[in-house]
């Protein structure tokens, strides 16, 4: 082996191969913080004009905003970090999109080879510490496997069921010489994603989907992902079927549309829950039956039902809930040969069964579980800012939010007819994100309006990116919903822990509209009712001003539909019931 | 020792599970840290390169309920590194593991373990004044069996290999 650091003639050091890695990856943005371990690489990016660096506040903030960048364009998002505490700092980020399988490649300083294992300064074992939370990682220990695991890593991070991949280089291969070649495929014999679906599977589900009295189509997160809406439309067109989608998967079926009966689970609707509940042939495409989803599997699975799921992850299928037809491949290509088996086909639905099923949903639908109690003059009802936001939007900006309360009505409340435009933390759950996430949309779309849909304990565990959003002049609008509690769980400690609310009162906010304002954007407050929608109207007319907006919300407002942690579907609590929060109350245990 | 596959499964039953992977740094606590995370068995795990250097072959005894075995294999599939997993309780196999126990081998002993140890075609691979190191081969619940068969205040040390697998007659586990 060639050890020596001198340069040959064509030949180029580490860190600039990386640039034309990026380059030949079509990378457009990288969001990143420089440190000691990556100089080289900064260095090298100082010099290159392929693609533009977005410099972040926190380095969980630039995984994040890649991340987001990703769900809305579907490309693979790409962070650079430094080692030690660049490379903690991005773990989070990595934890979140691993847990909602996001395409990213995160590049992470290291301390020089020699130096590894030594306790270095700002030495940590990212391999080691980021193994539970991405799909793979690698540490590259020569200069010339750069490229090459460079493109393993784009390859593995968008395949499949996609997910972040870590390559981690250490400071001295960045520095060393070798020749640029970038591969032109990969080719792997350990990692081969499936892609078609089993043909006599998908002619089973088809006859299965015919038979139905009373289906539903349940969508989620990889319906999204797999870019298979116009798939699943046609499919539930043609068929005439009831469709929900869950969190991650809002957008994935128009939710203006009449067949769609809302979100599904913990806070999903009444009409939604119960037809899950009550089916005899369930679709779910790029779904998991997670937790959150039908709440306990033994209640979910004491009424029989036939369960086609379509994943291209087979590790997902029979997890918790074991399904009667399973299919592992790319959801569009199964949803479009199932499209494709229907149109050929000349048995149709079971008319008279799906109108009885229709009937029955239609009343489940009249109970309006989403509705609120929107009467107060002097309130404001976080439920009433989020439907005029869809309002004022014409239903057309991408919306990010934070976790908690505001993120469940920002799902309940604002239609999404498009897929990629609901960008939020679904599987890990990460306070924080809503900022660092608008970024990335706004990045991704310079023209498109992007709303910021979060609480005043979320917005600061990542409010030092104000700064962020000044230096590249991104008209992003923050609406938050302030109700001086960490609200979901101030929620909970009333309903299970007998209104003892342990911590989760927000003393000490800061003065929202100065502290925007001394970054320069344009701040808000908003106490009244009357004032919400014009002041929505004034923010969006500010096409180039980042704009804070500090509604002050009712403090005691819970997020109804609510299955409580371990029960079944069917037993949720529904907020039109007047005694809501004492059913809750009782659901404990 | 042979053992053949059980013709029906019990609620919680014992796995022998092979995989080839590729023979690069950390695979090994990439299997090791999926175990752990999940919260599946590990009752051991025996892991060497093979004949070809790029690949290694791993041997995990675990246990679970048929879910969960199937999870596994699924979860061990997804791992990039992995190239082929196998069952060997989906067919007919063969399991070794190597013990090396020493034993107390002073007066009436010194003839008592070298029975023992015939019995269980044991090789007394080490000499010593007051002890004798036994090397024995054979599947796990016949090691079990010759640790059982001796008094406990015999035993002076014990260490096990684990099992290692490999299906019978066609059954072939190759890239």
């Amino acid at each position: 082996m060639d050890d020596s650091n001198q340069q040959k003639i064509g030949q180029i050091s580490g860190a600039e191969i990386i640039m034309r890695c990026l380059h030949e990856e079509n990378v457009k943005f990288v969001f990143g913080y420089p440190g000691g371990a990556v100089l080289h690489i900064y260095d090298a990016l100082f010099k290159q004009k392929y693609f533009k660096h977005i410099l972040v506040r926190h380095e969980q903030a630039a995984v994040h905003a890649a991340d987001a960048f990703s769900r809305a364009t579907g490309e693979v998002g790409v962070a650079l970090v430094t080692s030690g505490p660049g490379a903690t700092n991005a773990v989070t980020g990595i934890a979140t999109a691993y847990m909602d399988s996001i395409p990213m490649v995160v590049i992470s300083g290291q301390v020089p080879t020699a130096a590894i294992g030594m306790d270095a300064f700002q030495e940590v074992d990212m391999v080691g510490v980021t193994r539970p939370c991405v799909k793979h990682n690698f540490l590259i220990k020569d200069v010339r496997d750069i490229a090459s695991t460079l493109k393993k890593a784009f390859y593995i991070a968008a395949s499949g069921r996609p997910g972040p991949v870590v390559v981690d280089i250490p400071k001295d291969i960045t520095a060393d010489f070798a020749d640029f070649d970038y591969p032109k495929s990969v080719e792997m014999r350990s990692y081969t994603p499936v892609t078609k679906g089993h043909s006599g599977q998908i002619k089973k589900a088809v006859k299965i989907l015919l038979e139905a009295k009373r289906p539903m189509i349940y969508t989620g997160g990889g319906l999204v992902l797999g870019d298979a809406s116009n798939e699943l439309v046609k499919l539930a067109r043609t068929l005439d079927y009831p469709v929900t989608n869950t969190l991650m998967g809002l957008g994935g079926y128009p939710a203006t549309d009449n067949q769609y009966v809302g979100m599904l689970g913990m806070h999903g609707t009444f009409e939604a829950n119960n037809a899950m509940q009550d089916c005899d042939v369930l679709l779910a495409v790029g779904a998991r039956f997670d937790d959150r989803v039908i709440g306990n599997p033994d209640h979910f699975l004491s009424v029989p039902r036939t369960i086609i799921h379509i994943d291209v992850d087979p590790s997902s299928i029979s997890k918790r809930v074991k399904v009667d037809v399973p299919i592992v491949g790319h959801v569009q290509s199964v949803l479009g040969e199932m499209n494709e088996l229907l149109a050929a086909e000349t048995k149709k639905p079971d008319a008279s069964a799906l109108k009885t099923w229709w009937a029955t949903i239609n009343d489940w639908r009249a109970k309006k579980s989403a509705s609120y109690d929107g009467s107060s003059s002097s309130i404001i009802k976080p439920q009433y800012v989020i439907e005029k936001l869809w309002e004022v939007t014409k239903g057309d900006a991408f919306i990010t939010s934070d976790v908690g309360q505001h993120q469940m009505w920002a799902a309940q409340y604002y239609k999404f007819d498009k897929p990629r435009r609901w960008i939020n933390s679904g599987g890990l759950g990460t306070m924080g994100v809503g900022l660092p996430y608008a970024m990335g949309c706004q990045l991704a779309y310079p023209n498109a309006q992007v709303a910021c849909v979060t609480g005043e304990g979320s917005i600061q565990m990542n409010i030092q990116e104000l700064s962020t959003c000044k230096q590249f002049h991104l008209p992003i609008k923050v609406i938050l919903l302030n109700n001086r509690y960490l609200g979901m769980v101030r929620q909970w400690q009333e309903f299970f822990y007998e209104n003892r609310y342990s911590e989760s009162y927000m003393d000490s906010l800061p003065d929202f509209v100065k502290l925007a304002e001394s970054y320069g954007h344009v701040g808000m407050n908003i106490e009244k009712p009357t004032d919400v929608e014009g002041a929505l109207q004034d923010a969006f007319a500010m096409k180039d001003k980042f704009v804070f907006m500090n509604f002050m919300t009712d403090q005691k407002e819970n997020v109804f539909p609510m299955v409580p942690n371990g029960k079944g579907l069917s037993e949720m609590i529904l907020g039109s019931d007047p005694n809501a929060n004492d059913a809750a109350d009782e659901m404990e245990g | 020792m042979q053992m053949t596959q059980p013709t029906k499964w019990k609620a919680k039953m014992k796995h022998i599970i092979s995989l080839l992977m590729e023979n690069e740094a950390g695979a090994l606590s990439r299997v090791a840290g999926l175990f752990s995370a999940r919260g599946y068995n590990i009752e051991s795990l025996t892991v060497a390169p093979t004949e070809d250097a790029t690949l290694s072959r791993m041997t995990i005894v675990t246990s679970g309920s048929d879910e969960v075995i199937e999870q596994i294999i699924k979860q061990l599939n997804k791992l990039v590194d992995v190239v082929k997993v196998l069952d060997l309780n989906d067919g007919r196999y063969i399991e070794r593991e190597l013990m090396l126990v020493k034993v107390k081998a002073t007066g009436a002993l010194r003839e008592e373990m070298k029975r023992i140890s015939d019995i269980f075609r044991g090789r007394i691979i080490d000499v010593a004044d007051g002890s004798y190191t036994i090397e024995l081969t054979g599947s796990g619940s016949k090691l079990d069996a010759f640790l059982e068969a001796l008094d406990k205040t015999v035993i002076l040390e014990t260490v096990r290999t684990g099992a290692s697998g490999i299906g019978r007659g066609d059954r072939i586990l190759k890239v």
